[in-house]
């Protein structure tokens, strides 16, 4: 199953599974992570998930939307190159594991 | 034997929230949820958008994992009617599940949630005539729009709009049907509503205004027509039916709460009775931007006036006075929106609306108050974070849509 693994914001890790078709923030607020907010439940609303990728990772994610840029630009903690909205990163054969830190503040 | 714990009455986004935040606030006690649906608790925003499309699997709509709830020792009573509740002889209460079953608790909350509102005209209770509420509703909205042609919706409201925009670009001929002489009521500014009217006719959805159904025919027991007030027959094979919805009060009021229209509860979430709590669309009254008689029916509503809720539960001062935040996604229209427009004396549109990308700024007395963005997430995001933090935005430096809203933020 896809892993998803998560640096929470006191630098320890959870390593959380889930399957193809889940986004990141998905598993992360099913599984009640500490930090991922998803008030509006993963319709990019609210930029309330946002994640920072490994560098590791970076390339398989791809390039965040047009409109997921837009709400990044304005997300509460600082857009760095590596940031998306874990909502819009979703679980598939490609993308089956992956490490995303939370950043310190979503609201 | 005094009763230990808490029951909460309701499942949906609000009860399970008072679950969830009686754990984070430190609660050891037993907690229950009941819940009638049988399926896991679930989300239901997306089941009039991205779920009625097919985008979304049943599991991305769960609340939480199976596990979550065993780890926080939060036990689900799922497919379980609360029938009656009465005081037990020294404190607390004692439930009667439908299946006869009691179980006694120190507290109570309740989080009934709302029901949707019925036609009341001949041929309501037709096959292939929906309301739209639970995931069984949209699966069955689903399967029917899997073979209909002609869609109608009747009510011009957020779900109504958001199911024809799913039907439409599944291809299907749509009409909408509303009383009001515009979109959406008094949720939306007049701006934003004739924009939605315009744009959704653009996008090939008939919208009849001012009109009400007045009977529904059908052969078979299947609808085939609506007809019209004025006796305009619209042939259709699935009607979607968004009129509104209705607090779900019964339990409350055989309790002898105060309800009036929902369960009446102040900014604390605290029910007549000092000792229940209530949340979500169920209860009236808890916001002060509401009114006395008025909710905000929303997912940030439920989730935030819910672990109000739950602090009160156990003691610790809290109220709900968060900023309202809604959503709406229409086919390519993404509607994001904060704070109240009610209050509100002046406004500002920032863009262009024919270009499918603006903004309506609200002020009231000269300080910012609401925005409604329709495909301007940054304005959003700005507007209501600058409200969020009791900050405001000047409106002749707004009214200059290129200049980023995010770089007018002032106390």
């Amino acid at each position: 199953m896809p892993t998803v693994h998560f640096t929470r914001l006191d630098g320890t890790d959870i390593a959380l599974t889930g399957h193809d078709g889940m986004s990141v923030m998905e598993v992360a607020v099913q599984n009640g992570v500490a930090g991922i907010v998803a008030e509006c439940g993963g319709a990019c609303a609210c930029a309330t998930c946002h994640v920072y990728v490994a560098p590791v990772d970076l390339e398989r994610v791809g390039e965040a939307g047009d409109w997921e840029d837009e709400m990044l630009e304005d997300a509460v903690a600082p857009r760095l190159p590596n940031s998306r909205l874990s909502c819009q990163l979703v679980l598939s054969g490609t993308l089956d594991e992956l490490h995303v830190r939370i950043p310190e503040a979503q609201q | 034997m005094t009763p230990v714990g808490t029951l909460v009455v309701g499942a949906g986004q609000a009860g399970i929230q008072i679950a969830v935040s009686l754990r984070e606030l430190g609660d050891r006690e037993p907690i229950h949820v009941a819940g009638a649906e049988s399926t896991p608790p679930y989300q239901r925003p997306p089941l009039s958008k991205g779920y009625l499309l097919g985008d979304l699997h049943e599991d991305s709509l769960h609340l939480r994992t199976a596990q979550f709830y065993r780890d926080r020792e939060i036990t689900l009573l799922l497919g379980t009617t609360v029938s009656a509740l009465r005081p037990a002889p020294d404190c607390g209460w004692t439930a009667v599940l439908g299946n006869g079953r009691e179980l006694a608790y120190a507290r109570l909350a309740l989080a009934t949630g709302a029901r949707p509102r019925k036609l009341s005209v001949p041929g309501a209770e037709l096959a292939g005539v929906h309301t739209l509420r639970t995931l069984a509703d949209a699966d069955a909205i689903r399967a029917g729009l899997a073979a209909a042609q002609q869609v109608v919706v009747i009510g011009g409201g957020f779900i109504g709009l958001e199911a024809a925009a799913v039907a439409r670009s599944l291809g299907k001929e749509v009409t909408v049907v509303e009383a009001a002489d515009r979109l959406l009521g008094r949720s939306l500014s007049a701006e934003v509503a004739d924009f939605l009217y315009r744009a959704h006719c653009a996008r090939g959805v008939a919208i009849h205004l001012g009109a009400a159904a007045a009977e529904l025919r059908g052969e078979a027991g299947r609808v085939t027509d609506v007809v019209l007030g004025d006796g305009t027959v619209l042939p259709a094979d699935l009607v979607v039916v968004g009129v509104g919805a209705e607090s779900r009060t019964e339990l409350a009021e055989a309790i002898g709460l105060a309800c009036r229209g929902g369960i009446v509860v102040d900014q604390a979430a605290r029910t007549s009775h000092p000792g229940v709590v209530a949340a979500g669309d169920c209860t009236v009254g808890g916001h002060h931007l509401a009114g006395p008689a008025g909710r905000f029916e929303s997912v940030q509503n439920a989730t935030d006036q819910a672990k109000v809720a739950a602090a009160t539960l156990l003691g610790a001062p809290a109220r709900y006075d968060e900023v309202p935040f809604f959503w709406s996604d229409q086919g390519d229209l993404k509607l994001q929106m904060a704070g109240w427009t009610g209050g509100a004396d002046t406004r500002l549109v920032r863009g262009d609306p024919s270009t499918d990308h603006f903004a309506v700024l609200h002020f009231r007395d000269g300080r910012l108050a609401a925005v409604e963005a329709v495909n301007a997430p940054q304005d959003f995001l700005a507007a209501r974070r600058a409200i969020t933090k009791g900050q405001t935005i000047d409106p002749v430096a707004a009214a200059d849509h290129t200049v980023a809203l995010r770089t007018l933020l002032r106390d």
